[in-house]
């Protein structure tokens, strides 16, 4: 259900040509022991020429706090339209968030970027906690994030 | 309904409370103490000069917050680490750690969840609210209980559980009330039940495409001082497209990172102000003195529910199951009962029993159960009434009175008016009086006079009881035994004897102290901690009642004293003036507030004849401050019975007694105490203009007489002795 409604979210957004050109990739997110309560994570792509395309994932379910994640917030004008049905519980220190999602086809090697923006309460903000290309070869390989995220691994 | 409204939610909410409560006080510490170790900006210090200041340590600068206590703090990276630190404002540089404290987290999820996330937090919404109506619940419930809103702040007596409750609920109750009211806001707002938007600008999309301008250079930045800021956030490194974003007291905006133009700017909305001023009367951010008062009142808290269980369950035990109660239509007794505390209903349960056992039909219920309608065989009504507060209707008679005074015609059978009370209280019996009146003027037929048990006597209930037996034409023995708290062995170390020549045995006793178990020593329950005025209650060989003698010692004097005169017929003085040293009686403590001196130096006009001189003779050994105390007592014969003789020289010598006025009634010229009262009148006048506190202790007859006598005194001065009465200036222990 997750996975479906993460689809639509994103082809509306995208456009994309058809639901048949879409593969599950699992988006794992690991946080250090950052020593503070529940990050907020906001997971979401830009194109090529850096505009915001859509939102993947929102971890954490108060909207008044969205304002921390900068960059998306920037982005969406902190419009929780964008992450109806793709929210989920914030991401404590030291756990792993792991979500599945049928990503299209067009999105890779296409100079699309993920990005995720992170704030922790009584903590520092962290927009482009992570940004990383998404590609086929880079599938896989692990990212350290700024601040919180200890790696992050797309796998398809 | 009040009471219930408090109770109810009193004990389901109890033990959260407690957690909510002491974890709240425990975090009221953290922003006055943060408020005095973070370094502070120097006054009209604007934001430019402190960012630039902070840049200049930090290059990679992303981010300066300043929290409502003051405190600055910087996140930069370098070399693509993230740094942070607590800044000093004069040098921009890092003074210490800018790690959330671990403790101060750890309080604060156990506070707003107990760790149990969204549950947790609607839990403790609830125990927000549960609070809010507790202090509303509480706060009729003290003003009903003192006699108005007015009177607030009255003097208290009654059992130390239910005083130390009110004590403290009528303090803390406004910062609970607000710290309730806060958090039920900041929880609504949590659950977005609020509609609070954010008031950011919308982002802008024209920027200058430069980048690089000098932080000192942006004019609004070096317009604004650092005491209204609250955040700064520098524009992405490499992103031409980002701007500079300030928020302030005020509001938010946006600085382009190449011109330093403002780019767009919008006040807080009336909600985020409202919200802002809630999170601060709520948090102590920002007001750190009201937050360390908040706390303090929070601390209130736990001792409030371990004393409200406590008076709950002292309420519970004290209303005894009835076997064999009748319902209301099939009885020719009705006995209706008026009670406050639950004491009442033992006593109702003693008549129930002794009705039943001489073959009546009886039923019992509350006063506020009284309808006619209900009552279709009623030969007899009889009502057993405590007061509460100012003469008020005790929890079960609420409207009683409207009912009576709503009745056409009052009904053919008698009715008899029976009062429990305490007459050390202005309002002895008030309330039961104001029935007997009320049954009277609307023509109802009494069965009995109106009469009135003081202090829950069972000798005063057992004598009411056989004039009802006589009204009723059966023999009726009502042996009340009131619940007896447990007792100790009370050894005789010596004894005086006095008035043997007048047929009128009397005997200071002197008891050693029992010895006191760990837990009476930690608690203060038992003989750990009496003072004189308080009672001994000693229960004789044969029988349960206890009898009650007032103490002539304190605690710190190392022995308990008592008076005993010996009565014609009387089990338990017969006993007593008995004993001889090494022989030994069962007693236990029953405080007695209500007849205490008091602190301060007002002068003390003691009144006292026969036996009550004890109690009094107490107040003058332990008058070692040397507080004006003038003693009027009365005895029969000073060569016979003046009791505490040679004592009260002895302490008039080392000043503990100012004067002794003493009144003779078998002499050749006999005078009462009252007599010497209004022979003193010139200066009991004047002592009492000094603000003079009167304790009169002795028999009903002396009183009433003493009573008169200061009527007469009183009056030049346009005052009575039940304006005394009402201030707390003049009490009895009378008998």
């Amino acid at each position: 259900m997750k996975s479906l409604l993460a689809t639509l979210a994103l082809t509306t957004a995208l456009t994309l040509p058809g639901l048949a050109m879409a593969r599950p990739v699992t988006l794992t997110t690991t946080m250090n022991n950052y020593g503070g309560d529940g990050a907020y994570l906001a997971l979401y792509v830009t194109d090529a020429a850096g505009a915001y395309a859509g939102s993947l994932w929102m971890a954490g379910g108060k909207s008044k706090y969205y304002e921390h994640l900068s960059e998306w917030y920037r982005a969406t004008a902190g419009d929780t339209a964008q992450i109806n049905g793709i929210t989920g519980a914030s991401v404590g220190a030291g756990r792993t968030l792991e979500i599945t999602l049928d990503l299209a086809d067009a999105l890779f090697d296409a100079g699309y970027t993920l990005h995720i923006d992170a704030a922790v309460e009584d903590m520092r903000d962290s927009p482009n906690e992570v940004a990383v290309p998404l590609t086929t070869g880079g599938a896989g390989t692990p990212i350290t994030g700024r601040r919180y995220i200890a790696d992050f691994t797309y796998d398809m | 309904m009040i009471r219930a409204l408090h109770r109810w939610p009193g004990l389901l909410a109890a033990a959260l409370l407690i957690v909510l409560t002491l974890s709240g006080a425990a975090l009221s510490v953290f922003p006055a103490a943060e408020r005095l170790t973070a370094p502070q900006a120097e006054t009209g210090l604007s934001v430019a000069t402190l960012a630039a200041r902070i840049q200049t340590a930090y290059p990679g600068v992303e981010q300066i917050r300043r929290s409502p206590p003051g405190q600055i703090t910087a996140y930069w990276f370098l070399d693509g680490t993230p740094g942070a630190a607590v800044i000093d404002p004069a040098t921009g540089a890092g003074v210490g750690s800018a790690d959330p404290n671990q403790v101060e987290r750890w309080l604060t999820n156990l506070h707003r969840s107990l760790f149990l996330g969204y549950g947790g937090r609607i839990a403790m919404a609830l125990g927000a609210a549960a609070m809010l109506i507790l202090s509303v619940s509480g706060s009729v419930l003290v003003a009903r209980r003192a006699g108005g809103w007015r009177r607030w702040f009255a003097p208290l007596r009654g059992p130390l559980s239910g005083r130390l409750h009110v004590e403290i609920a009528r303090v803390a109750v406004l910062g609970l009330a607000l710290s309730s009211m806060t958090a039920l806001w900041m929880s609504a707002s949590t659950f977005d039940l609020l509609p609070i938007t954010s008031s950011a600008p919308a982002f802008p999309n024209d920027v200058s495409g430069e980048t690089g301008i000098s932080i000192t250079s942006i004019e609004l930045l070096g317009q604004t001082p650092v005491a209204e800021l609250r955040e700064l956030n520098f524009p992405y490194p490499g992103d031409a497209s980002d701007v500079f974003t300030l928020k302030t007291d005020q509001g938010t905006g946006y600085l382009d990172q190449g011109t330093g133009a403002a780019l767009g700017w919008t006040d807080l909305t009336g909600w985020e102000n409202v919200s802002e001023t809630i999170y601060m009367l709520h948090t102590g951010q920002g007001a750190a003195f009201l937050g360390i008062l908040l706390g303090l009142m929070a601390l209130g808290v736990p001792v409030l529910g371990v004393t409200g269980v406590l008076v709950w369950l002292a309420g519970r035990r004290s209303r005894p199951r009835i076997p064999g109660n009748l319902p209301a239509a099939k009885a020719e007794t009705i006995l209706l009962v008026g009670s406050e505390g639950g004491s009442t209903w033992g006593f109702a349960a003693t008549l129930h029993q002794a009705l039943r056992a001489a073959g009546q039909t009886v039923h019992v219920g509350p006063m506020s159960d009284f309808d006619l309608a209900h009552h279709a065989k009623a030969q007899r009504f009889v009502i057993l009434a405590a007061t509460y507060g100012d003469g008020d209707a005790p929890e079960t008679a609420k409207g009683f009175l409207d009912r009576l005074k709503a009745l056409g015609t009052a009904p053919a059978a008698p009715i008899a008016v029976l009062g429990f009370g305490d007459r050390s209280y202005p309002e002895y019996c008030g309330y039961a009086q104001r029935v007997a009146e009320m049954a009277k003027t609307r023509g109802w037929n009494m069965l009995l006079p109106f009469d009135t048990i003081d202090r829950q006597s069972p000798q005063d209930f057992a004598r009411w009881g056989r004039l009802l037996g006589q009204a009723l034409g059966i023999n009726l023995e009502l042996v009340h035994q009131p619940i007896v708290p447990p007792t100790e062995m009370l050894t005789l170390v010596s004894r005086r004897d006095y008035g043997a020549e007048m047929q009128a045995p009397t005997a200071i006793l002197r008891f050693a102290l029992p010895r006191l178990t760990f837990w009476q020593k930690l608690t203060g329950h038992g003989f750990a901690r009496f003072e004189a005025g308080d009672l001994l209650g000693i229960v004789p060989e044969g029988s349960a009642i206890p009898r009650l003698y007032s103490m002539a010692s304190d605690r710190r004097d190392g022995f308990v004293e008592i008076v005993v005169k010996r009565q014609p017929s009387g089990l338990c003085s017969a006993q007593l003036t008995q004993l001889a040293p090494g022989d030994t009686a069962k007693g236990f403590i029953r405080r007695n507030p209500g007849f205490k001196p008091g602190k301060g130096r007002a002068p003390l006009i003691l009144i006292g004849a026969g036996t009550g001189i004890g109690p009094l003779a107490g107040f003058i050994r332990g008058n070692k401050g040397h507080r004006p105390i003038h003693l009027f007592f009365g005895m029969r014969h000073p060569q016979n019975d003046f009791l505490y003789g040679q004592d009260l020289s002895d302490w008039q010598t080392k000043g503990r007694l100012t004067r002794l006025d003493t009144a003779v009634s078998r002499a050749a010229n006999p005078s009462y105490v009252q007599d010497t009262l209004r022979a003193e009148g010139t200066e009991v006048a004047r002592l009492i203009r000094d603000g003079a506190r009167i304790m009169v202790c002795g028999g009903r007859g002396m009183a009433a007489g003493v009573t008169e006598a200061l009527a007469d005194i009183l009056k030049p001065m346009d005052l009575t002795p039940q304006a005394l009465r009402a201030e707390g200036r003049y009490v009895e222990d009378v008998y």
